[in-house]
């Protein structure tokens, strides 16, 4: 049975929470709860509310994402 | 985690795979216009069960819900994941039936497509290069390589042939579940992704398309439909990686067998 890898969604952060999680608005006007990925934490990458950025999704559970990219 | 399993444990799987190979053979012998796909669901699983093994994917929780049945039935468009229904199978389907077995704490993981009846040459061609590439990526399966030696075979055969490469399903690791790490995507590059060694077992599953590499989830929550309705091909083996070498722990030996004396072409 195939697995299904984890997808990739665009989104926009709407708000800063505590401990480098934020809430954004997806393009589907889904809002979720992410978290800073530890790659951006290492370079230094700053985001705030109004950025575009990438995230990561399991397929098996919405609610949780991951934030890898922030766009310019 | 990937978990790497000792030569007995290997050895179980492959018993597993042999009894998987069978089960697969006897859904073969009645794979024909006509049948319905709850009927080749229901041999499947109980072949499975009268040799007291049990149905991988039947009860198989994933994000919160249990897969109903014991094959994934994925016909023509339908990439995978595909339940079994009272739909008919029709002259010109390529049926996909995929399959697992889980015995003395391990489990086997297989798939093959069929063609029912004749079918196009062009989808002919699709599912003798799906396959063509599974062989392939289970070739450089290698204590030393990357799991992306593996995946970039597998897409760059596809590719140059013409076909697309579904990105949002995955092979895995296969062992005491049925999902393990490493992923083992169909697309990739050379060099990248984890080391493959001694002691890992995966499932390679090549997911090929005939039209483009996209795809959507049915309404079912389940099935997995190509998004221009093109046909779509898999075959999938359990491999694992022995004394420094690939071998195949399933075998579609039984079903060729079944094939040929049905005089059904093997692509």
């Amino acid at each position: 049975m195939a697995k299904q890898s984890s997808i990739e969604v665009d989104g926009i952060i709407l708000e800063a929470l505590s401990n480098a999680m934020f809430r954004v608005e997806l393009e589907n006007k889904h809002e979720v709860i992410a978290h800073i990925s530890g790659k951006m934490r290492m370079n230094y990458i700053k985001i705030l509310p109004g950025d575009k950025v990438k995230l990561e999704m399991s397929p098996y559970d919405l609610s949780k994402a991951r934030i890898v990219y922030r766009y310019k | 985690m990937v978990y790497f399993k000792t030569d007995h444990e290997i050895a179980i799987i492959k018993q597993n795979g042999i009894l998987l190979g069978k089960a697969h053979a006897e859904v073969a012998k009645e794979v024909k216009p006509g049948v319905t796909t709850n009927q080749l669901n229901k041999i499947a699983e109980e072949y499975i069960q009268d040799h007291q093994a049990h149905p991988s994917f039947k009860g198989y929780v994933v994000g919160g819900r249990k897969f109903p049945s014991a094959l994934c039935i994925s016909v023509n468009d339908v990439v995978v994941h595909g339940l079994p229904s009272a739909y008919h199978l029709v002259e010109g389907d390529i049926v996909s039936i995929d399959c697992g077995v889980y015995l003395n704490g391990f489990h086997a993981d297989s798939a093959y497509t069929y063609a029912v009846g004749e079918i196009s040459s062009e989808i002919k061609d699709l599912l003798k290069v799906t396959k063509e590439s599974l062989y392939l990526g289970i070739a450089k399966a290698i204590d030393g390589m990357r799991v992306g030696d593996i995946s970039f075979e597998v897409q760059h055969h596809c590719e140059t042939k013409g076909y697309t490469i579904v990105r949002e399903l995955v092979g895995h690791g296969v062992g005491r579940n049925l999902h393990e790490d490493p992923e083992v995507p169909n697309y990739g590059k050379r060099g990248m992704g984890p080391k493959l060694k001694e002691g890992m077992v995966m499932a390679i599953e090549p997911m090929v398309n005939l039209g483009s590499k996209y795809v959507k989830q049915g309404t079912d929550g389940w099935t997995i439909k190509t998004k221009d309705g093109m046909p779509s091909a898999h075959f999938e083996h359990t491999v694992s990686i022995r004394k420094g070498k690939a071998e195949i722990l399933t075998t579609f030996d039984y079903i060729e067998e079944v094939l040929n004396k049905s005089n059904i072409a093997i692509v």
